[in-house]
């Protein structure tokens, strides 16, 4: 193929075919208009004001390194006034973490921002490590998520800091989505689709931090594809790795569905963020009607985010396990009614099938006496209702119920061990031979959960 | 990994990173000596240094991080002397000796 041109400057040879757009860009134009639209959805979502501290949730990772070196770029380019700096969450996930972190330790240094890092030790008494030497491979993800959910912002009140970004990219939006969109969970569209949330946060000696901790995702709109070749043409040092604890995570299905229509249509990306943006705002009691841009409506954030990893992406793993479990059982269900339907030309089967049939049709759409798994708690449909938010009463996070998810984890955590670890390992033991006794029950768990690996 | 054998083999560059390099043995750049025609005699293109890559330098069993359907894995990028592969003929781009071969992944996390 003879090389094309620019479809901006016609001079130098294009490097990059845009996913939104299909226009052929050379590196220069294509880094330029990058920055250029990162610019214009902060403007035009009034994202920051003049004199914001902002904290960067920094993992790392390619999102939160560009997002900081976009941040950086902008900032002094059109004099946003903002004050930068990065605030990194430490799982406490030995050969996982720590070279991720070795990673925002230099992009601190390149980009000249001030670096905390806060453990999952020093906020909740648990390293992650611990958790999974606690409760097995299995469900730990749900810990990580909720626990990361309120590190954030536990860090950011701790800074004085009001407003947290994250790198959150239009493919993790739309997978959002889609995931809310399958799940028949549309009131939840509306907080995951905002670019703009807040999460009331009473962690602190300081009375101002009672106020507001607002998040929100100037890469919202931008391509994972892009960012990864923004990322490659600005030689950024970002660190990828998967959590050791989950590995498959990114195999979700979500994020193939997503990949997959990516390579069909590109603009299905961005098409499927706004249909969520639309959707949202039809959903009745939706904080959305504004678009989640004005500030007197401003959606508050999840509660509660199971799952792991950096992104909301990352959260697949887990959560479309559980619903493609549904999804089978489902199947399974209009199997036997088939099956019923087709031998019922003989009434003593009719009648013998008929007691499958009611055990079977029963079986509720959403999962209710399911098997209660590890990670299962997390992903509950909510009620169509809106969720009422106060406060719990331990922490003060925000929470819907008297005590938020993070304590009611902590509270199993900080009870005994073999409890925790039976109720977790379940299922394995079921199909396990008989297992040495209780005293090693974790490490028991571990060995099984290795297994489909 | 070596110079050209014979005249039959052309020298490239094969580079992974976003996570892929964790599939190449931690790797990030591999110098490889290929065959200049594929086993049907046709001009070496990307979709046949996939498989070769496949077959002959990932020492991991989870092919399917990589290839899927016979295909690069969607989700990860290729760039062929820089240049976005969907630009240059994707599999069909016959390769040139010194070419620089980039796979990225944007499927890893952080």
């Amino acid at each position: 193929m003879p090389p094309s041109p620019c479809a901006l400057c016609k001079i130098n040879r294009a490097l990059i075919l845009r996913p939104k757009d299909h226009s052929k860009l050379c590196k220069p134009c294509f880094i330029s208009v990058f920055e250029t639209e990162i610019h214009h959805t902060i403007t035009t979502n009034a994202l920051f004001h003049r004199g914001e501290k902002i904290a960067i949730g920094a993992s790392g990772g390619k999102d939160s390194t560009v997002l900081a070196s976009v941040l950086k770029t902008l900032n002094e380019r059109y004099d946003y006034g903002l004050e930068l700096i990065l605030l990194s969450i430490d799982e406490g996930i030995r050969g996982y973490r720590d070279d991720s972190l070795e990673t925002v330790k230099r992009n601190a240094e390149q980009y000249e921002m001030p670096l905390t890092i806060l453990g999952y030790a020093e906020l909740y008494g648990w390293t992650m490590d611990q958790v999974v030497e606690q409760v097995g491979k299995k469900g730990n993800c749900t810990y990580c998520g909720v626990f990361r959910r309120q590190a954030l912002d536990r860090g950011a009140a701790r800074l004085g800091v009001k407003h947290v970004v994250t790198g959150h990219n239009a493919d993790d939006v739309a997978e959002t989505v889609l995931m809310n969109l399958l799940r028949g969970d549309l009131p939840r569209l509306s907080r995951t689709t905002s670019i703009i949330t807040s999460t009331p946060s009473a962690v602190s000696a300081d009375p101002d931090s009672h106020t507001n901790i607002k998040r929100s995702k100037p890469l919202k709109y931008a391509y994972e594809k892009e960012i990864v070749l923004y990322a490659h043409h600005k030689s950024l040092d970002y660190f990828s790795t998967e959590c050791i604890y989950s590995p498959e995570a990114f195999r979700g299905s979500a994020r193939a569905l997503i990949k997959n229509l990516e390579r069909v249509r590109p603009s299905a990306i961005l098409d499927v963020v706004r249909s969520g943006e639309d959707m949202a705002k039809l959903v009745p009691g939706s904080d959305e009607g504004c678009g989640g841009t004005c500030s007197t409506s401003i959606p508050l954030a999840e509660e509660e985010e199971g799952g792991c990893g950096s992104s909301a992406g990352r959260t697949v793993g887990s959560d479309m396990a559980s619903m493609e479990q549904q999804l089978s059982q489902n199947e399974n269900v209009s199997e036997a009614g088939l099956e019923v339907e087709i031998t019922s030309k003989r009434v003593d089967v009719m009648a013998q099938r008929h007691d499958r049939l009611t055990d079977a049709v029963p079986l509720p759409p959403r999962k209710k006496g399911q098997k209660v798994k590890g990670q299962g708690a997390a992903f509950t449909p909510k009620k169509a209702t809106k969720q009422v938010m106060g406060q719990c009463k331990r922490c003060g996070y925000l929470s819907s119920q008297d005590i938020c998810k993070a304590c009611v984890l902590l509270e199993g955590l900080n009870k005994s061990r073999p409890k925790n670890a039976i109720e977790l390992g379940y299922e394995e033991q079921e199909s396990e031979t008989p297992k040495a006794e209780t005293t090693n029950m974790t490490n028991g768990m571990n060995k099984v959960q290795l297994g489909p690996g | 990994m070596s110079e050209p054998k014979d005249v039959g083999d052309i020298g490239i560059t094969v580079e992974f990173s976003g996570g892929l390099e964790m599939l190449f043995s931690n790797e990030r750049k591999h110098k490889l000596s290929i065959p200049a025609k594929d086993s049907t005699g046709a001009p070496l293109n990307v979709g046949y240094l996939v498989t070769y890559l496949c077959e002959n330098v990932m020492k991991d069993a989870r092919k399917d991080l990589f290839v899927l359907d016979g295909t690069v894995r969607p989700g990860i990028l290729v760039l062929i002397n820089e240049a976005d592969w969907e630009l240059e003929g994707e599999e069909t781009y016959e390769i040139q000796p010194g070419d620089n071969i980039l796979f990225v992944s944007t499927l890893h996390g952080g």
